[in-house]
């Protein structure tokens, strides 16, 4: 990759993606949610988070029906006669925000470690990679529980929680790019003219991991969303009084068996798209960046 | 050899011990638990008589070392709300999750096998591509949201399962087994195929994956030129060598399908280890919190130790390169 060429790279590259019709919806589907999520108060017909907004006797409405002050809720209200379509879209909100920022900081510390492990070689890159080995052989939902269980609820909290489950698949993928990269010729060659080992390694080094860890990374967020919902539909992630799409689905839970799927179901038709649509996206972009990463 | 398999022993036992220290000061920081149980009338002797009661009375290092000694003789504390050993709890609620998560890997070589066959057979065949699309879904949709659609759809709407519980049970051999009854396997079907959902996409894909690969080899194509029948050719030959990775996989795991029974018996109300961890933990029951902790992570480390040991047994090259390092 030499950065004189970047434009028409990025052209190409634009091009390929979207070779991809299910891709371009894709993209398009996440790019319509993340605006949706962000410009959340100001779509919402109603702030959920404001209780005289809310009217307990508007509760368990289903879709369509009407309030006694003439609002319509389309998607229904939930238990404490929240309107669905408001409380979805700053559910989305915080999953959004939660898979995002639990995302960036794991893959800032997977980077900084893998980076260091390869470059630094020896005992450094052995015990790193032990480490590495340790956290990756426990399933992530375990590591999450005694986390949770531990550090108690709260969003801080199961943002630390997922960046730990998360920053050992950035290190070793780091890690395995950069040591094929740091035999490179052009490492040589930096190397040689006695450039300071720091500006090689993120000058020249990690710009070429970073189309393999876009891949990884949204992959990553995909499941961190996903594993944000399953441990707040336990009760373990966040606070009830700020529901993600998880803890929208579990409270929704108990009104599945009298019929009342819009609780539960319609968060769950979000959050679905929402994670199916950055895999597809993940997906692609691994066919288009590095064709190698299949499998 | 020996010296690997020692090592590998020696390091499941210092991750062993480096959970119990995890678990144990990390459960302590959290709240008291005394406060959740004692009545309201309690006064101050009473708590305290509690906290001597329960042995919280001593410093955190004194209780881990007791901790520590129960541990070797395989006693992990009494559960605070049940007043028995946590660890005879565990044993109790251990042969459902896992007859479940048994019952899912049999539903994810039965289901996922033939359908990943197909898909390799024929990749460009509509249904092969709806078979791929559903294995990305079940890769990416949360599993515990599938769970609620099958309750909604089979349950609440058409009336077929019941959404909760584990139905009648039948003895074997000591064992209390709920699929050898009809009510137990229609208990059994909605929980047991949520859990097997991920494991079924990753069969899918291993096995598409695997006999496109194979069936451009030479020796299929041998088999094939020297007039062996084409069943045989894709059940025999092409099977033998698909099924390693598979297993593998399965192999590895397996341990996960248990930490994911945490939710599906949640769901379900499945009476397992997993609901029973999320009970503890909504009462703050600390011994039994961390004996189901101890009780997985030990799991889980004896089975990668028992896989990687095979693997060395099977192929020298891991066994050397673990040396190296």
């Amino acid at each position: 990759m030499i950065t004189a060429e970047r434009p028409s790279r990025l052209r190409a590259f634009t091009t390929a993606f979207l070779g991809s019709p299910t891709a371009t919806v894709a993209l398009c589907v996440f790019v319509a949610m993340t605006l949706a999520a962000i410009f959340a108060p100001l779509i919402a017909p109603q702030d959920p988070y404001d209780l005289r907004s809310v009217s307990i006797l508007d509760n368990l409405l289903p879709p369509g029906e009407t309030s006694f002050d003439g609002l319509t809720y389309w998607l229904g209200t939930d238990g404490q006669g929240r309107d669905m379509l408001s409380a979805m879209l700053y559910g989305l909100r915080i999953s959004l925000v939660v898979g995002l920022a639990s995302g960036v900081i794991a893959l800032a510390f997977g980077t900084l470690v893998g980076l260091v492990a390869a470059f630094r070689g020896g005992w450094v890159d052995a015990l790193l990679m032990r480490i590495v080995d340790l956290q990756l052989s426990l399933p992530t939902i375990l590591v999450a529980l005694i986390l949770l269980v531990i550090l108690g609820r709260g969003i801080d909290k199961i943002i630390v929680a997922l960046v730990v489950v998360q920053w050992a698949y950035f290190a070793r993928t780091v890690r395995g790019v950069a040591l094929v990269e740091n035999a490179r010729d052009y490492v040589d060659a930096a190397r040689g003219l006695r450039l300071p080992p720091l500006r090689i390694l993120f000058h020249h080094i990690l710009p070429n991991c970073l189309p393999t860890l876009l891949v990884v990374a949204t992959i990553q967020m995909a499941q961190a969303i996903s594993l944000e919902a399953t441990l707040s539909f336990l009760g373990l992630g966040l606070p009830p009084t700020r529901p993600s799409l998880g803890l929208l689905i579990a409270n929704g839970f108990d009104y599945l068996q009298s019929g009342r799927w819009w609780i539960s179901v319609l968060p769950g038709v979000v959050l679905l798209v929402l994670v199916v649509s950055i895999n597809v996206v993940g997906d692609r972009l691994r066919d288009v960046l590095n064709p190698h990463l299949r499998g | 050899m020996a010296e690997f398999i020692l090592r590998r022993i020696l390091q499941a036992l210092l991750v062993l011990f480096v959970m119990t220290v995890l678990v144990f000061f990390g459960i302590h920081v959290i709240g008291n638990p005394v406060d959740l149980f004692a009545s309201s009338e309690c006064t101050k002797a009473c708590l305290d008589e509690i906290m001597v009661n329960l042995g919280l009375d001593r410093p955190v290092w004194q209780q881990y070392l007791i901790f520590l000694g129960n541990l070797a003789e395989g006693d992990l504390g009494r559960s605070f709300t049940h007043g028995v050993p946590a660890m005879s709890l565990i044993w109790e609620r251990f042969p459902a999750t896992l007859e479940l998560a048994v019952a899912a890997l049999v539903l994810a070589l039965g289901i996922g096998l033939p359908l990943g066959f197909y898909a390799g057979l024929r990749p460009e065949s509509i249904l092969s591509k709806v078979i791929m699309a559903l294995s990305m879904i079940g890769f990416s949709v949360p599993i515990f949201w599938i769970g609620l659609i099958l309750i909604l759809t089979f349950s609440v709407y058409l009336g077929w399962l019941p959404a909760i519980g584990r139905g009648e049970l039948v003895s074997v051999l000591g064992l209390e087994v709920s699929f050898l009854t009809l009510d137990g396997l229609r208990h059994l079907a909605m929980p047991a195929f949520t859990l097997s959902l991920l494991m079924m996409s990753m069969v899918i894909r291993l096995t598409r994956a695997g006999l496109r690969e194979v069936m451009t080899s030479d020796y299929i194509r041998f088999a094939r030129a020297n007039g062996v029948p084409e069943y045989r050719v894709l059940g025999w030959h092409a099977m033998k060598n698909l099924l390693i990775p598979i297993v593998t996989v399965l192999g590895m795991e397996f341990g996960g399908v248990i930490a994911f029974a945490v939710v599906t018996e949640s769901i379900f109300s499945w009476p397992g280890v997993g609901k029973m961890l999320i009970d503890a933990i909504s009462v703050l029951d600390r011994p039994l919190i961390v004996a189901y902790l101890i009780f997985v992570v030990t799991m889980f480390v004896l089975l990668n130790l028992v896989i990687d040991i095979l693997y060395s047994l099977l192929d020298p090259r891991v066994r050397l390169g673990a040396g190296a390092v």
